[in-house]
């Protein structure tokens, strides 16, 4: 399982890429492992504004639903369509191609509880026990 | 939790283990979608011992049964199987099984895994006649071999059928069963049954075998393309086929006629069986609510519990009338074989035509669908 250390973690297993102003956002390797075959999703509206911890898009395999949480506040300015058509590259690049939308943050501040790479690896570890 | 004799099988496999009806079961080996696919085109294998079996032993055996069920087992030749349901005297229903008739006087049923309990209860609480009944659950492993390769693998796994009138695999038709050695192990039973809408085998063995046989199909198998398939298969295959689950499409709460199981209550059979008086009222009243089937037109995948809308006019199909709940979701996918989300649930029999327009809830949004005819996967 891979643990990218350039991007930030959330316990509910979204992952934020920061390039100043704008998140980037996605599940992590794990959670779509979880997941198995992903097969539908639903990505938030175009500025749409959204608080942290909102459900603001859904991932769904071919036996369970799950929600993806907005691991910031901010403006949806950015959304990756063209995972309408090819869920499955969630399960095939969790961390590039298959990233969910761009956020553009309205507080930087939100970033201080995400985990990093290290803290985020125990924190799965010690879930699958 | 509890564990089939095949789970240090599963561990190996590295397979995502789920609790199912108090078992901890392989939901998946390698993912759904391949397991599905690996059945409909080669082979899968499925761990399905968590199942129940019961015996049934006398010269009252077959009136018995009779009396418990609602298919007609009278009509049956020795060694064939047949589907019916044990329903109680409201015509709801208890359970949905296979009756396996070896003979009028030794049948045996085999019971869904988190019934066990409530079906053993049930079965001997009514008991009737010369019958020695046994709860034969931990007796046997069972192993359901499944897909078009499936007869190809069992032949190639130096299968040997051998009760009466039986000459090779060829010769045990659809829904027939033949005691047999499978793969050196003597004393299975082999049965032209299974869950999955395609041709298979499904193996009863002593559970201290069952390794054994589950490992000979894996080897024997892997030239074929065979793969062992775990519970989310099985879910989304019978679903294609439109196969009723208990505690999804049947409960205890839902009649046998609603659900669509007419097929299975032989109303003309000549003897009484619980649940016949209220299931020929049913019948005489008309139905108030069906069981459908229905594809999805829009985006979503409805799941179990999602509530069904409609148009309150249904003459009128313009999408931005208003609407009104008429019914319930109770099972949904996104169909592996088809690439479309489809989905069950109960609409009022006035609505459950075939091409009737419904709206499924998802999330708050009403989606649109379409009522389809049995099953969704055509070969």
């Amino acid at each position: 399982m891979i643990f990218p250390d350039d991007i930030k973690y959330t316990k509910e297993h979204e992952w934020v890429k920061v390039n100043g102003n704008i998140a980037t956002i996605g599940i992590t390797d794990y959670a779509q492992e979880q997941l198995g075959d992903i097969v539908y999703v639903e990505l938030p509206d175009d500025n749409e504004i959204v608080t942290k911890g909102d459900a603001f898009g859904v991932v769904e395999s071919v036996k369970s639903v799950s929600d993806v949480n907005a691991p910031v506040s901010g403006k949806v300015v950015e959304k990756n369509d063209p995972l309408k058509d090819n869920p499955e590259t969630i399960n095939e690049d969790p961390y590039n191609e298959g990233w969910i939308c761009r956020l553009e943050m309205s507080d930087k501040g939100d970033l201080g509880d995400l985990m990093n790479a290290e803290e985020y690896e125990a924190f799965v570890s010690e879930e699958k026990e | 939790m509890k564990h089939t004799p095949l789970y240090n099988e599963h561990k190996k496999l590295g397979a995502r283990m789920v609790e199912f009806g108090g078992w901890e079961m392989p939901v998946l080996y390698t993912g759904v979608i391949d397991e599905h696919k690996t059945v409909r085109t080669a082979a899968g294998i499925f761990d399905v011992s968590h199942m129940g079996e019961f015996e049934f032993k006398g010269k009252d055996a077959l009136s018995f049964v009779q009396y418990l069920t609602t298919n007609d087992i009278s009509k049956l030749s020795d060694n064939q199987a047949v589907y019916s349901l044990l329903c109680s005297e409201q015509g709801t229903l208890v359970d949905d099984i296979i009756v396996y008739r070896f003979n009028p006087e030794h049948i045996l049923f085999v019971v869904n895994a988190s019934n066990i309990d409530k079906d053993w209860a049930w079965v001997t609480s009514h008991k009737k006649g010369d019958v020695k009944i046994t709860n034969k659950s931990g007796d046997f492993a069972l192993i359901a071999l499944q897909g078009p390769k499936a007869a190809e693998v069992l032949k190639k796994l130096s299968t040997s059928p051998y009760s009466p009138g039986v000459d090779g695999i060829d010769s045990i038709k659809t829904f027939h069963m033949s005691h047999a050695t499978v793969a050196g192990v003597k004393g299975t039973l082999l049965a032209r049954t299974g869950y999955t809408g395609e041709d298979g085998f499904e193996i009863f063995c002593p559970p201290e075998k069952a390794p054994n046989i589950w490992q000979a199909l894996i080897e024997t198998g892997k030239p074929f393309g065979l793969k062992p398939a775990g519970l989310g298969a099985r879910d989304t295959l019978r679903l294609e086929m439109r196969y009723s689950l208990y505690g999804h499409e049947i409960t205890d709460k839902t009649n046998a006629l609603e659900a669509g199981l007419g097929w299975v209550v032989k109303l003309s059979k000549d003897c009484d069986f619980i649940g016949k008086k209220a299931l020929e009222k049913i019948k005489a009243d008309g139905l108030k609510r069906k069981c459908v089937g229905f594809k999805m037109i829009d985006s979503g995948i409805p799941r179990e519990g999602y509530k069904i809308f409609q148009f309150i006019d249904p003459t009128n199909q313009r999408t931005n009338e208003p609407t009104h709940e008429i019914g319930f979701v109770c099972s949904g996918t996104m169909s592996p074989s088809l690439g479309i989300a489809i989905g069950t649930g109960y609409v009022p029999a006035e609505n459950s035509q075939m091409e009737t327009k419904i709206f499924i809830d998802i999330r708050g949004n009403k989606r649109l669908a379409e009522i389809v005819g049995a099953p969704f996967y055509k070969k």
